[in-house]
């Protein structure tokens, strides 16, 4: 029991992880925070559905096609809506709190939801882990989930693009005198977030049926996480992932699966009461002072 | 010939700034009209009205009080994407007083904006020292959170919420509190930001930094800006307990929250006139949309964005600007 | 009680992450005394004046004003026992028109339990103190909003707001550096005014010729440390004080 609630505690804690890096990156380049990200991730997993089940593409091709539509969808919403209020936090919060509720109630309108509303799992079958057997697709999500944290590590510090997105999370102004298009740079911010919602979807959704609900929850879980590993820290993020993921399995496991969902708002309000900036929040003295 | 738009403002709106408003009729009626006009409006529509938009007008009375208290947190930079917070917490506060207690309700309302305002106060409290986008995504997490603890822990009625409430005890009230207090709060929260302390407000909104180093401690006055908000919101949550007779889980649903935000951005955010405005418009629209189901909610949506992006000051400074200036094409030399 | 010093600075260091900005400076000053700090860029002038007025807290030291520590107490705190300062990039409240800027200090708990601090009578108040930092009393610029008002009254404004919580010490963070040489010529009356009041001064300059003339004493900031203290002749003296500006050896 208590060996296999480990090795479940883990897969949970890189599912929570893998939805808030693309809500974190995001944020921690342009200082944007989507709160379309909960209607992009179902987005994501509908337009996938769509292609497997209505246009008919064979699964790869359906599941790439999604991600594109969905990083295509966050690079319009920065370029059309966000790039006009840019630097003004209401309008930011509102537009994509504002998108985020039109697409999730327009697919609930439209009656995207009930039981025929799944993905396929990219392999089947299960593997036996110690001591507990985990669907193959599990696995994947464990390997995609430390493939994005490390890639993007990779890509924010060595590569050029990757650099010029962190010169404009330090400083937006010298980073504008230096020759960076901050608004190219935040358009690919959001679109990059956006992927990661797309690929995060793909990869989850398999584990059950894509509902509207699902929106909000990753919403929620995104949020969570970044507010207790504070805004904008990568490390935090995994490491704040790791303590909810943890502290939800164990819950479901020893106590009533109905209690996990409380599990991230009393560590929210743990975390808020004791060290406001979250565990690693980098910005802290910035953040601090309002 | 290159144009632009020159606006000047009305000779009335310039010599009633002065104290020549007390020397002539006309100025103190272009003084006065715009603070009586909406009260006999209210009043009229209030005795005039059919039942069924009597209900309406009550509902845009609640959405309104919740939309102020939404601008009166703006004021300095919290931004609340859960209105419905406030609203829930009032209707249980309200609502469990009177049935575990049989709490009149003249006593339960009154104790839901106090208890309840201070509830939200203690939670949000350690927000007040962050960036207003913390405020945002726990406002957003808490009425959910509170939904499904009503719900797993089965405390207060549980998913069934508590029935048989009481109610007012005279049904004109059902109609005329809620305005009275819409209207108090209107002109309350208006006076209350032209005053020195408004002033602190705005000044901490524009510079924090500098409000510090001048002796003031913010914390303090965002505690009180939050205490004040939550009070108004819960006021608006403990009265339709009382007047729906039932408090339960759709108080914490996302239509308190969404509604409050759409009407402040349409009507115009800070102004406190419009987001009354706002309710005046969208709640009236959402009764005609009720057709469309859950659209409705796609179109507050789509409202937000396009209000935010295209016309982000909203209806009431425009109202307002044409009240006050006219305007000309004048020719750039 | 007259000799004795009115704010000490004791050992005070300041690192953020390896950068040591302020490392164990010591200095003190009484009331009416008028103290000059300069140093190159970068040498933690600014630091030391947020770290005075706690906007940043010490990594170690202490700080004394009117006898008692307070280095760790919050920014609002330190106003009300009389610490003002003024911001190098001024942080006026844009909206607000500019004598309104003034009703916040006046606001402040510190003017409250003085005399006249009564409501009502602020924006007299604000509009005299105004008018003694050179707004004209006949013009209209008083009346303007922040947003639009050239630097120079942007600076007046920031020394207004500092002098409207009737301080012990004010801290003026570069005051004079964007302003011309008459606007500097202007200002300087009123901080000799502030000074004969019996208020002390802490002057954080680049304006090196006009601060020696006004200046009581001087101390001399490079890397985070003090590396000269004296009147104006015996800092322009010092050989570390050349070569800190320099950057060479000076034999």
């Amino acid at each position: 029991m208590f060996l296999s609630t480990i090795v479940l505690g883990f897969i949970n804690s890189i599912i929570l992880a893998l939805v808030a890096l693309g809500f974190n990156l995001t944020f921690g380049i342009s200082g944007v925070a989507n709160f379309a990200y909960g209607g992009l991730y179902v987005f994501a997993g509908l337009t996938a559905w769509i292609f497997i089940n209505i246009v008919k593409l064979p699964y790869i091709v359906s599941i790439l096609l999604s991600i594109a539509a969905t990083s295509l969808f966050g690079a319009l919403i920065y370029r059309f809506i966000l790039q006009r209020v840019r630097g003004i936090e209401l309008s930011e919060v509102i537009a994509t709190f504002g998108i985020g509720l039109a697409v999730l109630e327009l697919f609930r309108y439209l009656g995207f939801y009930g039981f025929e509303y799944t993905l396929p799992v990219m392999f089947e079958g299960s593997i036996n882990l110690f001591v507990v057997t985990v669907s193959i697709q599990r696995v994947m999500i464990v390997i995609i989930g430390i493939a994005l944290a490390g890639g993007i590590w990779f890509f924010t510090h060595h590569t050029k693009i990757g650099l010029a997105f962190r010169g404009i999370a330090q400083d937006e102004y010298t980073a504008l005198t230096l020759g960076i298009d901050s608004d190219f740079i935040a358009t690919l911010s959001v679109a990059f977030g956006s992927t990661i919602a797309a690929i995060s979807a793909v990869a989850i959704f398999p584990l059950g049926t894509i509902s509207i609900e699902q929106g909000y929850v990753v919403l929620i879980n995104a949020l969570a996480v970044s507010i207790v590993g504070g805004l904008g820290s990568t490390g935090g993020l995994i490491i704040a992932a790791f303590i909810i993921g943890y502290l939800q399995t164990f819950t479901s496991a020893y106590i009533d699966t109905q209690w996990v969902m409380f599990v991230p708002p009393l560590i929210i309000l743990a975390v808020l009461a004791l060290k406001p900036s979250g565990l690693f929040g980098k910005q802290k003295e910035l953040e601090e002072r309002v | 010939m290159a144009k632009r738009k020159e606006r000047i403002d009305r000779g009335i709106k310039v010599r009633s700034d002065d104290i020549f408003a007390l020397s002539s009729w006309r100025e103190m009626l272009y003084l006065s009209s715009p603070r009586v006009l909406p009260i006999v409006i209210i009043l009229f529509l209030a005795i005039f009205l059919s039942p069924y938009w009597q209900r309406v007008l009550l509902s845009v009375a609640v959405f309104g009080i919740l939309s102020l208290s939404w601008d009166m947190l703006n004021q300095t930079g919290m931004i609340s994407l859960g209105q419905s917070l406030f609203f829930g917490i009032g209707a249980y506060f309200a609502g469990t007083m009177n049935h575990y207690f049989g709490w009149h309700p003249f006593l339960t309302i009154p104790f839901a904006m106090i208890a309840g305002g201070l509830f939200c106060t203690v939670i949000l409290m350690p927000l007040v020292r962050l960036r207003g986008i913390y405020f945002s995504m726990t406002t957003l997490i808490l009425p959910i959170f509170f939904e499904r603890l009503i719900e797993a822990a089965r405390i207060f009625g549980g998913t069934e919420g508590l029935t048989g409430l009481q109610s007012l005890p005279y049904s004109w009230l059902e109609l005329y509190l809620p305005l009275l207090f819409l209207l108090i709060v209107l002109f309350g929260f208006r006076r209350f930001m032209a005053s020195d302390y408004g002033l602190v407000l705005k000044g901490i909104h524009d510079n924090d930094q500098s409000v510090k180093s001048s002796g003031i401690n913010i914390n303090i006055y965002k505690a009180f800006v939050l205490f004040m908000a939550s009070a108004v919101g819960c006021f608006a949550g403990a009265f339709i307990t009382h007047v729906y007779l039932f408090v339960g889980m759709p108080v914490f649903a996302l239509d308190y929250s969404i509604l409050p935000i759409a009407s402040s951005v349409v009507g115009g955010v800070g102004t406190f006139a419009g987001p009354v405005l706002g309710a005046f418009i969208l709640v009236p629209l959402s009764e005609i949309l009720r057709q469309f189901g859950g659209l409705r909610i796609v179109f507050y949506g789509m409202f937000l964005v396009i209000f935010i992006v295209a016309l982000p000051d909203g209806i009431f400074p425009y109202i307002q600007r044409k009240y006050q200036q006219f305007e000309r094409w004048v020719e750039v030399k | 009680m007259h000799n004795s010093p009115l704010l000490r600075v004791n050992n005070i260091t300041k690192r953020f992450g390896g950068i040591t900005a302020v490392n164990e400076i010591t200095f003190e000053i009484k009331k009416g005394e008028l103290l000059g700090v300069i140093g190159p860029n970068g040498s933690g002038k600014t630091t030391l004046a947020n770290l005075i007025t706690g906007f940043v807290k010490p990594t170690s030291g202490t700080i004394t004003f009117h006898g008692k520590d307070i280095h760790s107490l919050p920014p609002h705190k330190r106003v009300l026992l009389g610490i003002a300062r003024t911001f190098q990039m001024v942080k006026p409240f844009y909206q607000l028109a500019a004598y309104k800027n003034l009703i916040i200090p006046l606001c402040s708990q510190r003017v409250k339990d003085m005399e006249g601090g009564k409501y009502g009578e602020r924006d007299d108040i604000a509009l005299d103190l105004l008018e003694e930092v050179g707004f004209e009393r006949d013009s209209r610029v008083a009346y303007k909003p922040a947003s639009i008002l050239p630097q120079g009254y942007l600076k007046r404004l920031e020394l207004a707001k500092a002098i409207a919580l009737f301080p012990d010490l004010i801290i003026l963070d570069e005051l004079f550096s964007g302003l011309s040489l008459a606007e500097v010529a202007s200002i300087i009356p009123i901080i000799e005014k502030l000074r004969v009041q019996g208020k002390a001064i802490i002057m954080i300059e680049h304006r090196l010729k006009e601060l020696f003339r006004i200046a009581d004493r001087i101390i001399v900031l490079n890397f985070g440390e003090k590396i000269a203290e004296g009147n104006a002749d015996e800092v322009m003296e010092s050989k570390a004080v050349k070569n800190a500006y320099l950057g060479a050896e000076t034999e």
